[in-house]
């Protein structure tokens, strides 16, 4: 599965990234993690708020550094 | 109910710590004591009530309150939802482009990326706390203002023009062929009282675990500053009739890039110390809204030409707000 984590580059975002990793780690999903800071590609998702994230290029979350629990929902664990 | 923290401070500096009172040194500690305790009680009470309130504001619902608005309208919703939006100046971009692609004008969108910085709770807290409640209008009416003029300058020039060619297209493109998007505040369900408190403290969270090393950074120098710069110094060598004390300050305060928090402590200093209020004014909203990283992060979307006339109109503001405060000050605050 493929995602992305939209942001310009703050730390929220970096810290995004990283709790998924762990997540996928844990959970043991080959997941591959790819930070978008590209503002044109973001402005294509339609997100307002960063960091956000798209799982497969579908928006699944906004506007804050997501929970574990949230993230495990998100890579359907 | 704030004596308390006098009170706190009291105990704490002369009893506890057995500082002589009267002393430089005694009185900024008392300062620094009784000014953080009170800042960080306040703001975390304050921050929890206004996140309770706000819970159901998001980006998505102030962009549909303000898309398909008469121009006019528009200024004072942009820069009054900058004012009231929770915003982290990470997001300046994604907000940027997407309050463009949905067709807002760019001194609308501009309005509200002048004002949100310069207002939000945290400053007006501490400048209630602070320097009282006439102080903190008139602060909250200047920043609106200067979100407000700034857009409308923005708009007569047509700063639109010097857009990246992407975020022009994509405002051409909804001014010509606006695609109706569902309606974000019939959609979200309602919040629970349980959800509200969730939110807020998580906000209290995140915000005060942000904030709490500037408070501490900023009432330090406040109260440097309040022990030891002589009574009336400012007023002798800075005061309101040297007209070039204000554009002094703007400048002074432009390489500074700091946030409102570290720099209201200060400001109480600067004002008690007799430097004249409107050059105070125009040194914080320098110090905060004209921030380098800002600019950089805007140029993604903005060509050269574009931030250079918003770099301008913004220091050209600061000036207007610094003379004019400078001018009816001693109307407004008699007794201070």
């Amino acid at each position: 599965m493929r995602i992305e984590v939209l942001g310009t580059g703050c730390r929220k975002c970096d810290n995004t990234a990283t709790a998924i990793r762990e997540v996928a780690r844990e959970l043991g999903i080959e997941a591959e993690v790819e930070k978008v800071t590209d503002p044109s590609l973001i402005m294509q998702y339609q997100v307002m708020s960063t960091p956000a994230v798209a799982v497969d290029g579908k928006v699944q979350h906004s506007g804050s550094v997501p929970t574990k629990e949230a993230i495990t929902s998100m890579l359907g664990g | 109910m704030l004596a308390i923290f006098t009170w706190l401070a009291d105990g704490i500096v002369y009893t506890l710590m057995g500082f002589q009172e009267g002393t430089r040194l005694a009185d900024s500690i008392h300062f620094f004591v009784e000014d953080t305790t009170k800042i960080l009680v306040l703001l975390v009470v304050m921050i929890y009530v206004i996140a309770l309130a706000r819970a159901s504001l998001n980006l998505e619902k102030v962009r549909h309150y303000i898309q398909h608005r008469h121009r006019v309208t528009g200024y004072f919703l942009g820069s009054g939802f900058g004012a009231i939006t929770p915003f982290c100046s990470c997001s300046s971009i994604p907000l940027f482009l997407g309050f463009t692609s949905a067709g807002i004008p760019l001194g609308v969108t501009m309005a509200f990326l002048f004002t949100s910085p310069i207002i939000n709770e945290v400053a007006v807290i501490m400048l209630w706390s602070l320097l009282g409640w006439q102080f903190t209008l008139a602060y909250v009416v200047i920043g609106v203002l200067v979100g407000i003029t700034g857009g409308v300058v923005l708009d007569l020039l047509r700063g639109e023009r010097w857009l990246q060619s992407f975020a022009a297209k994509a405002y051409q493109q909804a001014a010509t062929s606006p695609h109706s998007e569902a309606d974000p505040t019939e959609s979200g369900q309602k919040l629970t009282l349980s959800d509200r408190h969730e939110f807020a403290v998580e906000e209290v969270k995140e915000i005060v675990g942000r904030i709490w090393k500037w408070v501490i950074l900023g009432v330090a120098l406040g109260s440097a500053l309040h022990g030891f710069v002589p009574e009336g110094w400012f007023a002798e060598n800075l005061g309101s009739g040297q007209w070039w004390s204000v554009p002094a300050a703007v400048l002074a305060g432009l390489p500074l890039y700091s946030n409102a928090t570290a720099v209201i402590p200060v400001m109480e200093s600067l004002i008690v110390k007799g430097l004249p209020v409107g050059t105070t004014l125009a040194f914080c909203m320098s110090t905060v809204a004209a921030s380098f990283p800002e600019f950089i992060m805007l140029k993604q979307v903005m060509q050269y030409r574009l931030l250079g006339l918003i770099f301008v109109i913004l220091l050209i503001n600061f000036m207007i707000v610094g003379w004019i405060m400078n001018g009816v000050s001693p109307w407004l605050f008699s007794g201070a």
